[in-house]
């Protein structure tokens, strides 16, 4: 369902043609980060810490190098120090997180790895490599890392953003603060206010795809990597840095992607594997189990959050404050201030203060996931806002209505707000069947809203004109939620052709000029936006091209329907097809790149419906009715859209019912394997329906917005609300397993 | 790590008394996962799938049969298999997910010897009966008896289990089986429970039998649940017998897959719950099979 303000008419933009990467992935010759096979390649494996957090004594390497096979054995010593190179802090951390150099700070941290002749080799010789730690006392939570006399990760770490900044150092790697107007005032308009804690536990993206990377080093320093990610510009900064080489010194071939979420935009195998290759003089091949995968990569944040809101009765909130600490994992970088920025963006509301910390603690390094930050702050701001709608007697949209952000709304965090579609997707929950469905026995309703900024950053593409007319697009996106049908889509519309003549690729570093990562909601915006600039300047071209063949001015040549017409109609029209099979006669190749700094994001908001019905003996959670409503701005590729809207939903119902990481006492995961890492499988899930909102970006060609990540926002609070609303039970601790919902429930019969 | 298929029960005898360190297997759905997580490999592993009785599900006037290597995609695809033992079939259909059912097989259920095991409690109160080969011919033991602990049986290192027998069920007689899973499918049982109830011509329970997985070290038996409904009928009071003993005779541990206090108060729901859906299914089967 489109809910399309004024229909433009476009042509291809808007339809569901057949996704151009389905054959090769349905007939398995997709080439993911796993498939490709070098002659000669040897097999790596890491070393992993069992400990979550030890100093290093000594690495012995010795008795796995002599071991039958073994080609390379390379430890942290075997990459430059860039502490000592005074390189910025955020380039340390990178390096110091793909190989450990003084110090392990989470169970799966690398230390050291090996390439041997067969993969059994590999793994045999990983195991002999001794690592002798001595054992240190660790913290896993935001709690046990700020409490007082906690075992610092970092010794040096002062708290940014504290003024005057703490003498002494700490776990606390920032704090942030959004303030506006009057709390007490604020609190003491209010009729009803209401007063929550939450917490939330890392979850992790649950990409099917395992890291992988192939590296291929020559005798001149200079090597090849292919890999699997959202971002193949950004895996060779990263990698040159570890590495301490020049960027130019590496090309990087981006895989089909198996899945992403955020979690490939970092780097983690692919300097290991450039290093293994240049001391065997072999390619390398490097592959993550799936344990790997959870113990070492990803995952977002576990987290506390207070919050605080006030209520007039005629629903307008009066005040809010947000207090909240997340969890970054090793490093500093938790995805806080995001989620500071996020917390109440839906609303217009007078009075508050958002407060928060980044709190690093020996668990992997948190990675990007879908809106970093924003949905565990969603949870918390939307799960109270549901109570003090029930508890002024008011409709969840009503009240959502009354504080809703629109266009001149001052935005929580800064900035206006231009054109934004926040109150078309509250009003399209309320016009869908949905919403008056009626509900059975244990079955709930709840409403959740949330909202992403949406990213715009850097992209490059080139458009070529094959000389049978039909046109090549090629951009430096990996394809992760279908741009390469968007590009195909928008390409087709503007030049004119149709959309099965034109095959949009993913070029390497070397191939196409540079884009920034695949994430941010971006890349149909800005990489879209750079095609359609290069197919606007080959119309350009093409137009000037018939002018020289009728001999007239170029102001007399129109480009209508894939064609140059004569704007009085002197000439029969000259099509893409007859331009490009003259083009060696009208000045040689027909070709364009655009690169662009993107002109401007379009804000995404969406609204959520979630019906559950709870086993009130056992606690368990089905959702039966999903409906979400999001604002695309333009869905450019409709099945694309609402591919991504539900993926967003889907994952989110995981994180609010059963995904967690679990930790024994020793800081060690239980649960790394999808078996006891519950992500959602088929069954588990209703159809997602969705209601597709376009208001579109002002700053677009075609009004984009971008739709990957505000999708997971909602969910976890729309499913909280309909619990609570199903049984009368608040669940504030995530996930909402049956465990805890049957230990809620219990409570309440007490 | 060497592959060995033998064509008969003595082949397969004589294989496994040669090679002290040799391991039969089935459909392998738990001894690949095992190995690939880092448990040693045996050095002769013994696929029984290629013995054509340990593949077969037949019944006679008396009994089933069902070979122990069975896919038990096999078990639930049997029409007449399903409508007698619908609480069994139930069971086997909800292990792993149809890629799984086409490999995994009762013996293999019941020898990996794990607590959560679904199929266990299911033949457990249908007094299922596993037909034993060693190398001094064979013997028969209740399915009940075959699990010791975690990971653990009562069989010899050079015996494996031909077959499983289980009567012809009488009239007036349901089975069931139930397992709670925070998913709806690909999981393992946090806690499961199999039940099967005969009637007496007056509807009151004549028989009953009550099992439960994945609350203790073994699959167990509820004896007290069994009391206090035969002679009764499904009445609130007999109903909250059975769940009180059902927790009672929990011996549950914490884990990241449920709580003990958890397991105990589900164990009595499922437990209940089971209970009603085999009277249900006792009522429906009045005449003979
Ligand atoms: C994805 C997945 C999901 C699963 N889901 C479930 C589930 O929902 N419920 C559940 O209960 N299980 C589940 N399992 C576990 C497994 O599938 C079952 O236990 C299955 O019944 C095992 O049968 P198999 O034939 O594959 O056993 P195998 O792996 O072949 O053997 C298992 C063990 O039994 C021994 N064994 C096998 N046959 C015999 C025999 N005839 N005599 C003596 N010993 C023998 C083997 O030596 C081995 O120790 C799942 C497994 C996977 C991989």
């Amino acid at each position: 369902m489109a809910i399309t303000e004024e229909n433009p008419g476009y042509k291809w933009v808007g339809t569901r043609p057949i996704r151009p990467d389905g054959l090769e992935k349905v007939t398995g010759k997709a080439q993911f980060g796993a498939d490709l096979m070098l002659p000669g390649m040897l097999f790596g494996k890491v070393v992993r810490s069992p400990h979550a957090h030890a100093r290093i004594i000594s690495i012995d390497t010795t008795a796995a190098e002599a071991m039958v096979g073994v080609k390379a054995v390379i430890t942290g010593g075997d990459f430059p120090d860039l502490a000592a190179n005074g390189a910025h802090p955020s380039e340390i951390d990178v390096a110091n997180n793909t190989i450990a150099r003084e110090k392990v700070l989470y169970e799966g941290h690398v230390v050291a790895a090996v390439a041997a002749t067969t993969r059994e080799q590999a793994e045999a010789a990983a195991e002999a490599v001794e690592v002798t730690y001595e054992i240190l006392s660790h913290v896993l939570t935001v709690d046990e890392a700020m409490a007082d006399g906690a075992p610092l990760l970092h010794e040096g770490m002062i708290t940014k953003g504290v003024d005057p900044a703490p003498e002494e150092a700490s776990n606390v790697a920032s704090k942030i603060l959004h303030e506006r107007g009057d709390l007490d005032q604020g609190f003491g308009e209010a009729d009803v206010v209401v007063e929550r804690e939450f917490t939330t536990k890392p979850v992790h993206q649950g990409y099917i795809e395992p890291h992988a990377a192939v590296a291929d080093a020559n005798s001149d320093g200079r090597a090849h990597i292919w890999c699997s990610s959202q971002g193949h510009f950004q895996m060779r900064a990263y990698s040159a840095s570890v590495l301490g080489i020049s960027p130019g010194m590496l090309k990087v071939t981006a895989a089909e992607i198996g899945g992403g979420f955020g979690g490939k935009t970092v780097i983690y195998l692919e300097p290991l594997a450039v290093r293994l290759s240049q001391r065997a003089g072999r390619p390398v091949k490097l592959v993550m189990d799936r344990d790997e995968v959870f113990r070492a990569t990803g995952p977002t944040s576990g987290t506390r959050i207070k919050v605080k809101m006030g209520v007039a009765k005629d629903g307008k909130i009066t005040a809010a404050e947000v207090w909240m600490a997340y969890e970054a994992g090793a490093y500093a970088g938790s995805p806080v201030g995001a989620a500071g920025m996020t917390a109440i963006a839906c609303y217009d509301i007078p009075n508050f203060v958002v407060e928060g910390y980044d709190v690093v603690c020996n668990k992997p390094r948190v990675a990007a996931y879908r809106a970093p930050g924003a949905p565990m702050a969603a949870f918390a701001v939307e799960s109270v806002l549901d109570e003090l709608a029930r508890d002024i007697g008011m409709d969840p949209i009503d009240i959502r209505l009354a504080n809703a952000a629109v266009e001149g709304t001052q935005a929580s965090y800064g900035p206006k707000f231009p054109r934004i579609g926040f109150v078309e997707t509250l009003e399209a929950i309320k016009d869908h069947p949905n919403y008056t469905a009626d509900l059975g026995p244990n079955q709930g309703r709840g409403i959740a809203a949330g909202f992403w900024f949406n990213a715009g950053m850097m992209s490059s593409a080139t458009v070529h004109i094959n000389e049978n007319g039909t046109a090549t697009v090629v951009t430096g996106s990996p394809d992760i939620g279908g741009s390469r049908q968007s590009m195909a889509l928008m390409a087709a519309e503007e030049l004119g052709i149709p959309y099965e003549s034109i095959k949009a690729v993913v070029a390497d570093t070397e191939t196409v000029g540079f884009n920034d990562v695949t994430g941010g909601s971006r890349v149909t915006l800005a990489t879209g936006a750079a095609v359609v600039d290069a197919c606007r300047l080959i119309i350009e071209d093409l137009r000037a091209r018939a002018a020289k063949t009728w001999d007239v001015e170029l102001d007399q040549v129109e480009w209508v329907d894939g064609q140059a017409q004569h704007a009085e109609g002197a000439q029969p029209p000259l099509s893409l097809k007859d331009l490009a099979a003259k083009s060696g006669r009208t000045g040689g190749p027909i070709s364009a790149n655009a690169s662009l700094n993107s002109r401007g994001v379009g804000a995404g908001f969406s609204t959520q419906l979630c019906d559950v019905e709870v086993d009130p003996e056992t606690g368990v959670t089905r959702v039966v009715r999903y409906l979400t409503a999001q604002d695309a701005g333009r869905a450019i590729s409709p099945d694309y859209v609402e591919g991504q809207m539900q993926g967003g939903v889907v994952q989110g119902i995981g994180w609010a019912l059963n995904e967690e990481y679990i930790h024994d006492s020793d800081g060690v995961m239980e649960n790394p394997s999808f078996l006891d890492y519950r992500i959602p499988v088929a069954s588990d899930l209703p159809m997602i329906d969705c209601a597709i909102v376009e208001v579109p970006n002002p700053a677009h060609p075609y009004g984009v917005r971008g739709v990957g990540e505000v999708g997971i926002v909602p969910p976890m609070a729309a499913v909280g609300n309909a619990i609570n609303d199903a049984l009368d039970v608040r669940m504030t601790d995530l996930p909402m397993s049956p465990v805890k919902v049957l230990e809620a429930l219990n409570e309440q019969r007490d | 790590m060497k592959y060995v298929a033998p064509s008969s029960v003595e082949e397969a005898t004589s294989l496994l008394s040669s090679s002290p360190s040799a391991q039969v297997f089935a459909g392998a759905t738990d001894v690949v996962p095992q190995i690939r997580a880092g448990r040693p490999a045996p050095e002769v592993l013994v696929d029984l799938k290629k013995i054509e009785e340990l593949v077969s599900v037949a019944n006679d006037e008396d009994k089933w049969t069902v070979g122990a290597a069975t896919p038990t995609a096999n078990l639930t695809d049997d029409p007449a298999f399903s409508e007698e033992f619908p609480g069994l079939t139930e069971a086997a259909g909800l292990i792993g997910s149809d890629q799984i059912q086409n490999r995994s097989s009762l013996g293999g259920n019941l020898c990996n010897g794990s607590p959560a095991a679904d199929s266990v409690p299911a033949m457990v109160v249908n007094g299922a009966r596993a037909v034993v080969a060693g190398p001094n011919g064979t013997r028969v033991l209740d399915v009940a008896e075959v699990v010791t602990g975690p990971g653990q049986t009562s069989l010899d290192a050079d015996e494996f289990i031909v077959e499983f027998e289980i009567d012809r069920i009488p009239a007036r007689t349901g089975d069931a089986y139930l397992r709670m899973i925070p998913r709806t499918e690909m999981d393992i049982a946090v806690v499961g429970a199999g039940a099967r109830i005969t009637l007496a011509e007056d509807g009151s329970i004549e028989h009953a039998a009550l099992a439960l997985a994945a609350v203790a070290p073994t699959v167990v038996r509820v004896p007290e649940a069994e009391a206090a409904l035969v002679g009764n009928t499904a009445d609130d009071e007999t109903l909250s017998a059975v769940a009180d003993a059902a927790s009672e005779a929990c011996d549950p541990i914490d884990d990241k897959r449920g709580t003990v206090a958890y397991r105990r108060q589900v164990a009595g729901v499922l437990a209940k719950r089971a209970v009603l859906i085999a009277i249900e299914r006792a009522q429906q089967r009045n005449g003979t099979n």
